[in-house]
């Protein structure tokens, strides 16, 4: 499974990702940061269609999404 | 099978809030360099040449070796900087207010002599930092604070483009246009930023690079709609792609 961490201090809220995700799981929430930007955040329901594509992160202009990737298991692996 | 960390901030971009706007482009750009200088393996070696406008704190997000420059005159500082220190790698990052307007003699000469530097520039087609005044770049038919009925053509001439200019000059080597507005756009640029920043390390000369990139804030617009624009009405004025690529040629001196 595939995961983000948006870094919510760091997020202006400008939604530049939610229009790159291919699966289109990223969204505006209802919590404002510190200074006041509503961030965006994955749903935990929905954080499991992540394909790790790291889109989202190559255009976040403020660096505040980091992207893990488990790799798929190849067939025949135990 | 464990989870890997694939993507996370590069060494030489400085973990630290950045000023800009929301949906700014900057961030982007300044991720591309601070990659780019990782991965070639220059971060030690260079000297940023930062200009005026809202890159002006450049030297706060990047970890590297600065100088400030006076408004505009990024590649004539650049020039005396690579000239004293021939083994440092030697950038400047302008914005088209800095480039295209006052700096536009500085980076023509450079240009033109073949100096061995890179020139990033970034262009929003308005002046950022000061309030969003009309800019060289800013297009037919914009509105900005210094033409709130729009860019005339007749009396304010047609938009410079800078790419094809510096790419007739028989100094430069590498010359491109790339745009920040989507993954792929993205993925591009940094293709042409490695071509130029490889133009200086292989002595071979003048790389530069314009970066199509969003001024929300002062197109009136929210981001994602900012980003729209760069591809309904700059890219078609701004075509993107390879205007002069002397590289292969062992460069253009």
């Amino acid at each position: 499974m595939s995961r983000i961490v948006i870094q919510e201090d760091r997020c202006k809220g400008c939604l530049l990702c939610t229009t790159v995700c291919p699966t289109q799981i990223i969204a505006q929430s209802d919590r404002f940061n510190q200074s006041g930007y509503k961030v965006a955040e994955v749903p935990a329901e929905d954080m499991e269609k992540c394909t790790g594509c790291t889109s989202c992160a190559l255009i976040c202009p403020d660096l505040a999404i980091k992207v893990y990737r488990t790799p798929k298991k190849k067939k025949g692996d135990e | 099978m464990s989870e890997q960390l694939v993507f996370d901030r590069p060494q030489s971009v400085i973990d630290r809030p950045t000023h800009y706007c929301p949906g700014c482009h900057h961030g982007v750009a300044h991720r591309l360099v601070g990659e780019l200088l990782d991965e070639l393996g220059v971060a030690e070696d260079a000297i940023l040449v930062a200009s005026i406008g809202c890159s002006v704190f450049l030297y706060n997000y990047l970890n590297v070796d600065a100088v400030e420059a006076p408004h505009g005159r990024a590649p004539a500082v650049a020039t005396g900087v690579k000239a004293a220190r021939k083994d440092k790698f030697v950038f400047t990052y302008q914005g088209d207010g800095d480039l295209a307007s006052i700096g536009m003699a500085e980076v023509l000469h450079a240009a033109n002599r073949g100096e061995n530097i890179a020139v990033v520039f970034v262009n929003n087609t308005v002046y950022g930092m000061t309030g969003g005044q009309m800019a060289p770049t800013t297009l037919i038919g914009q509105r900005t604070t210094t033409c709130p009925s729009g860019r005339c053509l007749e009396h304010e001439g047609a938009p410079i483009r800078m790419t094809e200019i510096i790419a007739g000059l028989g100094g430069a080597t590498f010359a491109a246009r790339a745009s920040l507005n989507n993954v792929k756009n993205i993925r591009q640029a940094k293709k042409y930023l490695r071509k130029a920043f490889q133009c200086q390390i292989e002595k071979k000369g003048f790389g530069f690079v314009e970066l199509l990139s969003a001024c929300p804030t002062n197109w009136k617009l929210n981001p994602v709609d900012a980003n729209e624009r760069i591809k309904t009405e700059m890219i078609p004025y701004f075509p993107l792609g390879v205007f002069k690529d002397a590289l292969d040629e062992g460069g253009a001196c």
